[in-house]
């Protein structure tokens, strides 16, 4: 327990975050604030960073102290240590970008119950060394934020015409208005997934293909 | 008074609802809508949920939390975690096969953002005990119309011919994004008349 | 050491921790994040209440043009008080707006009412020599973009409510202006028009009665000492 992980390892708990094992396009959690903040790029960006912030320092804390909280109460201690988070994040952004902090509104807090959290401290940093867990977080958060600037970018850019408020397009751009929308928010993630369902699909009909080819 | 309360209902139930525009307590959403009986049920468990919460938002908003704001967020989730286990213990006790029609859908109560938002935002609304608990019922309502809705939509989907790589929850969010769509349509409903 | 190793095992049997041993844990994580919050909440409070004095003033300034200076009026019995800024008050509140040599120019009154989708928070500037509406700024709304939240970006709508008289009560026309008291409706947002109207419509009628006659306001608020000091560094920002 106490060597410390080779750095390939440590590469690979990050890696896997941001691609293989992404936390929206793949496990599909944390969809609350996915949809609900990504209607401009900018606002992604924030809700990506607070993210990161309290997955980062929960998983490092967890890890950390996951000799010391017997496993009965681990649930509440692990939702007191992600609340605190928040809290700090809601408050630091309410200090230093108030107008970013009027945008996401109520979706700060509701970082505590993004399931993405809570699922990382269960499944991963209460059961590994404190390096392993914040690699883990690390790798997560950036995939989240990864997902999350992607669909605001496609979602500012067709609904608003504009990317981190620059209008992109000339005066006689209509913007798309229903992408900036609710049910834009729905459907282009749907769109993405689409997208990687293609992937996956051809990944697995090009590999079937090969091992075939090897048969003959 | 009473149009302010016919108001808040229908905002929270249908205008704003809850899951479909501000994108709240979308896992049990997309994981419980197979069934639409579950789906049903869940709703019902959920909409006590929300009742009970918002009493005790509205008892630690009148009691507790103008000497210490910085501490809403972990009262708000220490509240909506101990009313679940509550509501669990009660069910067991008074109907046990209740109970285990629920199964897990009960403790998993406990991470629906739409609970939490609900105290969040009836704080910030400033509500009256009476208006958090039409809120509640609304926003309660509101969940369970669209999870019955997309359950009924669900069932219907699996009888029909989709590509395999449509399946799941690519051709679910898009559903979705049609019934937010279809909700889109009460906007405006209440206002400027 | 040996502390951290018998946990360890203890962690390891399974066998139930005594439940003392729960309830001290909670305990301490409680404890701990109640500093933690607390002590974050004492660092950005001044900072955030500075933002939101900020923010207030700003618009303040915007809806009563040409006023350098404000402060907050309450309603006790009948008669507007002046208060402090962040003293919590209950009563009805309107901010009182003046230029640098302390001269009263008008209200901003803050209102909120049922918009096309959700509540609409706003500020308006209220002349009460001249009767009229002299500026208007959305402090929060959700109105569908590119149609109903013209109502704070088309500055032709914003035009609306520079010179806008309440009496007869604002109404809402569809093929330009030609009274005092009509304002022109956004094309594809008639709902959100209507709502911004009837609010101001609603909130005049209840503080019209309310304030004193002209040049009875509440006088300026004393020129505060640092004040300079303080625009320079709101300026720089």
């Amino acid at each position: 327990m106490n060597t410390p992980p080779d750095p390939g390892r440590l590469y690979r708990e990050f890696a896997k975050g941001i691609w293989k094992e992404n936390p929206v396009f793949v496990q599909v959690l944390g969809m609350c604030p996915m949809l609900a903040v990504t209607n401009s790029a900018i606002n992604a960006v924030a809700m990506g960073a607070a993210t990161a912030f309290v997955l980062i320092g929960s998983s490092f804390l967890v890890s950390l102290l996951r000799s010391f909280i017997p496993k009965q109460v681990r649930i509440s201690t692990y939702i007191i240590i992600i609340a605190t988070f928040v809290t700090v994040a809601d408050f630091t952004l309410k200090a230093a970008v108030p107008s970013v902090h009027k945008e996401l509104g109520a979706f700060i807090a509701l970082i505590v119950v993004n399931c993405l959290i809570l699922g990382r401290q269960e499944a991963f940093a209460s059961r590994n060394s404190v390096r392993l867990a914040v690699a883990d977080a690390i790798g997560m958060a950036a995939g989240f934020a990864f997902a999350l600037l992607c669909l605001g970018a496609t979602r500012e850019i067709l609904g608003s015409g504009s990317l981190f408020g620059h209008l992109l397009f000339g005066e006689h751009f209509e913007p798309w208005v229903i992408m900036v929308l609710p049910p834009g928010g729905f459907i282009m993630l749907g769109v993405i997934l689409l997208f990687f369902g293609f992937l996956r699909e051809r990944k697995i009909r090009r590999r079937t293909r090969v091992s075939e080819e090897a048969a003959s | 008074m009473n149009s302010n309360l016919v108001w808040i209902f229908i905002s929270a139930m249908l205008v704003n609802n809850f899951t479909l525009y501000y994108f709240l307590g979308l896992c049990p959403f997309f994981g419980v809508s197979g069934r639409l009986k579950t789906a049903f049920r869940l709703g019902l468990a959920t909409i006590f949920v929300m009742v009970i919460t918002s009493l005790c938002v509205s008892f630690l908003n009148a009691f507790i939390l103008p000497y210490a704001p910085y501490l809403r967020l972990i009262s708000f989730i220490v509240v909506i975690a101990s009313t679940v286990q509550f509501v669990e213990m009660v069910i067991k006790k008074l109907s046990p096969a209740l109970f285990r029609a629920l199964g897990i859908f009960l403790p998993l109560i406990t991470t629906n953002c739409a609970i939490l938002y609900l105290a969040i935002s009836q704080t910030k609304a400033d509500y009256s005990v009476i208006e958090g608990l039409v809120f509640a019922v609304g926003a309660g309502g509101g969940f369970t119309l669209a999870l019955v809705l997309m359950a009924g939509l669900r069932e219907e989907v699996e009888l029909s011919n989709v590509p395999a790589m449509v399946k799941g929850t690519a051709l679910n969010m898009i559903i979705a994004g049609i019934l937010s769509l279809a909700f889109m349509g009460f906007a405006g409903l209440f206002s400027g008349t | 050491m040996t502390e951290v190793q018998l946990t360890i095992s203890a962690g390891q049997q399974p066998s139930q921790p005594s439940s003392l041993r729960l309830v001290l844990t909670l305990g301490i994580a409680g404890l701990l994040s109640g500093f933690a919050i607390a002590g974050a909440y004492q660092i950005t409070k001044p900072i955030i209440d500075a933002n939101n004095a900020r923010a207030l003033e700003a618009a303040v300034f915007k809806v009563v043009p040409g006023s350098t200076r404000m402060r907050k009026l309450a309603l006790r019995d009948g008669l507007l008080v002046p208060v402090a800024g962040d003293e919590p008050v209950t009563d009805p509140v309107v901010y009182g707006a003046y230029d640098d040599a302390g001269d009263f120019l008008g209200y901003a009154i803050e209102g909120a009412g049922s918009g096309f989708q959700d509540i609409i928070r706003l500020l308006y500037g209220y002349d009460p020599v001249r009767r009229c509406v002299i500026g208007l700024e959305i402090l929060e709304s959700r109105e569908t973009p590119g149609l109903g939240d013209k109502i704070y970006k088309d500055a032709a709508f914003q035009a609306n409510f520079e010179a806008l008289s309440v009496e007869p009560p604002i109404v809402v026309v569809k093929d330009g202006r030609d009274a005092d008291n009509e304002v022109d409706a956004i094309t594809g947002a008639t709902i959100s028009s209507l709502a911004v109207v009837k609010i101001i419509n609603t909130v005049t009628g209840a503080w019209l009665p309310d304030l004193p006659p002209p040049g009875e306001e509440p006088p300026a608020p004393p020129a505060e000492p640092d004040a300079p000091e303080q625009e320079q560094q709101g300026g720089e920002r």
